[in-house]
């Protein structure tokens, strides 16, 4: 990036920065020139570092009081709850905490799927973002597991079970994850542990994330190229950084609307019932964000199938920047994309339905037709329309067109 | 259009912010939809007026107060509340009988306790730090009591079940004789309510069944009611905290949005009039 160098102007700066360079990167991400015109879908990256960090306090705190075992663990939450000094406010935070991280991961994955912000030279970002994102399924899903209620104990089971459709080895890799015969301390023990590990693998990678964007810098609603800096860019703080603020405000009332009036409406009641080895709830729900893959999962009537094919769906977004084949970044200037992107909203929309529903009849349906366009769009859909669709044409630059000809808004002052 | 969009203006900016709460919501509620209609195989449920519901909903004390009396003379027999302690009947927010009253009724129940320094086990009366005596001392116990059916622990049992008071208040007035050709199996009820509406825990409430100790009287609704509210209490001990604290959250973060915003638009000006 052209940035100028920055020189601290103290001789005791010069000295510690020459020697570790910690006030250049403060700098650096004060003044980050940042392209004017970002809507207020690109808030959800700094909504989203504000969530992991609240995520891995909240969980440090709960961790303190939180024991692992399948005899004490269900009571443990409940003690949390109870006896803790605002642990209820802690625990419902934590718990609905994880959707809205869901909630704001996936608006930011649609907001860069839309602007094509994995396209050259960003697919470095895109890729660590979908590793980010990997990982915090595995991170959630082991966290469901801990209050050891009976969805916790029903999905760990479904979902390890997976492991045994892979040929020869399954049934030994099963018993490997499990540290047992079935699912029971050993399998809730290690996953403690894991779910206390992984956020800490995601923040370092949150942090590549970020130092892989600040090398092109972000792209923009217009998808040109801009120089950096320049008339078209603003400094990260105090412009960016206010925004991001606000939009992170509206995000934390809708927060605390789920954590102060409806803790519980996100996850299902059968978890405030023990785990019961002997008792199988009716219908084994994951959490709602995890539900479109659990619908792939079940679309596929071959159980390796299943397996395979949900993880290719989770894979195939990380080969996005070359099965996209447009030159253009942005959708705006791609009107037939346009269409197809809100068409796969829908159908990850009607995926996480079927995933809610049991897989019979109309459901199992609409769940496979589902499942199939969601691999055509990538796999036929964005190849083909990179060579066949007629894009508007591009503006020069992201400030130029604006003064032209909105004169209003040049001259309200 | 195109250029309209460049502008972050104040308009565009609201409009956008707009779209992105709705979808905030829309997702999680088609979801819990989908959940629901899942749960929705049996009959519509009784639906109580609770004043627990809502925004600013708090405990009726003297129904948590009637709904300790039920449980103590009438669940108590076969269902355990291991997670409760008697000191919680006197904490905020709860039926708040007073420290005396709660230690008298924490005193009227026999703990076991040891082993002492002979190693042996012995009874004393109750403490105020005691979890609720257990009508069973074992699960297998209760089980053998009970024809084979475990009656559930119910500390967190309206948090375990689908719209949770309503269902519990509409399986205590569910009761009624078995339509014609229904087969019911040895030592299980008919409830309404139930799924599959085999219930084998028999109807206890009837009216007049205890005097209440503020005179209220006694119907079989009333005693739904009061028990419902108990149970309430007992799965959400920090409810009323819970809504306060929200209330004072939620409107300090909008006055603190609405500064942000202004602070937003002023900052912005310096660009756009550029």
């Amino acid at each position: 990036m052209s940035e100028e160098k920055y020189i601290p102007k103290s001789k005791l700066g010069q000295w510690f920065d020459s020697r570790l360079p910690l006030l250049s990167l403060a700098h650096h991400l004060r003044d980050y020139p940042t392209p004017k015109n970002l809507n207020y879908w690109w808030t959800f990256g700094a909504i989203l570092t504000f969530c992991l960090i609240a995520q891995i306090i909240t969980g440090i705190v709960l961790a303190m009081h939180y024991v692992a075992h399948a005899d004490l663990a269900f009571e443990s939450v409940e003690h949390i709850m109870r006896d803790v000094n605002y642990g209820w406010l802690i625990r419902y935070f934590h718990a609905n905490g994880s959707s809205m991280f869901f909630l704001a991961v996936y608006v930011h994955i649609f907001r860069g799927l839309y602007y094509g912000s994995y396209k050259s030279p960003r697919e470095m970002i895109w890729i660590i973002g979908m590793l980010i994102y990997i990982l915090m399924m595995a991170t959630a899903f082991m966290g469901y597991v801990l209050p050891w209620g009976q969805m916790s104990f029903w999905a760990a089971t479904v979902i390890t079970s997976l492991f045994s459709a892979i040929p020869i080895v399954g049934d030994s890799i099963v018993g490997w994850l499990w540290g047992g015969y079935a699912v029971g301390s050993p399998t809730l023990t290690r996953f403690y542990s894991l779910h206390y590990l992984l956020p800490f693998l995601i923040f370092a990678l949150v942090v590549l994330h970020i130092w892989a964007l600040h090398i092109p810098g972000n792209t923009n609603p217009v998808g040109i190229d801009i120089k950096q800096p320049s008339k078209d860019t603003v400094p990260f703080s105090p412009y960016v950084a206010v925004k991001d603020l606000y939009a992170l405000i509206i995000f934390l009332i809708i927060t605390a609307g789920f954590v102060f009036f409806a803790p519980n409406i996100l996850s299902h009641p059968d978890n405030y019932i023990k785990a019961n080895q002997m008792v199988t709830p009716t219908h084994i729900v994951p959490e709602w964000y995890l539900l479109p893959f659990y619908a792939i999962l079940r679309a596929v009537p071959d159980k390796l199938g299943g397996v395979v094919v949900m993880f290719a769906s989770l894979f195939i977004l990380m080969f996005l920047p070359w099965l996209d084949t447009s030159k253009v970044r942005s959708a705006v200037f791609r009107p037939l994309y346009k269409i197809f992107f809100w068409v796969l909203v829908i159908d990850v929309i009607v995926l996480g339905y079927m995933g809610a529903k049991p897989p019979e009849g109309l459901y199992l349906l609409i769940g496979r037709a589902a499942t199939i366009y969601y691999f055509a769009h990538f796999i036929l859909v964005m190849p083909i329309l990179g060579f066949k669709e007629k894009t508007t044409p591009l503006p020069i630059s992201i400030s130029d067109p604006v003064l032209d000809s909105d004169t209003k808004t040049t001259n309200y002052r | 259009m195109i250029q309209k969009q460049l502008i972050t203006g104040d308009n565009f900016v609201l409009k956008k912010l707009k779209i992105i709460i709705k979808i905030l919501f829309i997702y999680p509620i088609i979801i819990v939809s989908a959940n629901n209609s899942m749960a929705a195989e049996g009959l519509d449920l009784l639906k109580n007026k609770w004043s627990f519901e809502g925004l600013f909903g708090t405990f009726d004390r003297a129904s948590l107060r009637r709904g300790y009396q039920v449980y103590n003379e009438v669940c108590s027999g076969c269902h355990s509340m291991k997670l409760l302690s008697y000191r919680n009947l006197s904490e905020k927010g709860g039926p708040e009988f007073s420290r005396e009253d709660s230690k008298n009724i924490a005193a009227s129940f026999e703990v076991i306790d040891g082993p002492n320094s002979e190693g042996e086990m012995f009874t004393r009366p109750g403490r105020l730090s005691d979890k609720f005596v257990k009508p069973y001392p074992n699960v297998q116990a209760a089980e053998a009591a009970n024809g084979g059916a475990y009656p559930p622990d119910m500390s967190v049992l309206i948090k375990a079940r689908k719209d949770g008071a309503n269902y519990i208040y509409s399986i205590l007035l569910g009761y009624e004789d078995p339509p014609e050709g229904f087969e019911l199996d040895e030592g299980v009820y008919y409830n309404k309510y139930m799924p599959g509406h085999n219930i084998k825990m028999p109807n206890v409430l009837f009216d007049g069944l205890l005097d209440y100790a503020d005179g209220t009287e006694a119907t079989t609704q009333q005693m739904a009611k009061d028990i419902t509210t108990f149970l309430t209490w007992a799965s959400e001990p920090s409810l009323e905290a819970r809504h306060k604290i929200g209330f004072k959250v939620i409107l300090y973060l909008i006055i603190l949005a609405f500064v942000v915003h202004l602070s937003l638009k002023k900052l912005w000006s310096r660009i756009e009039s550029k």
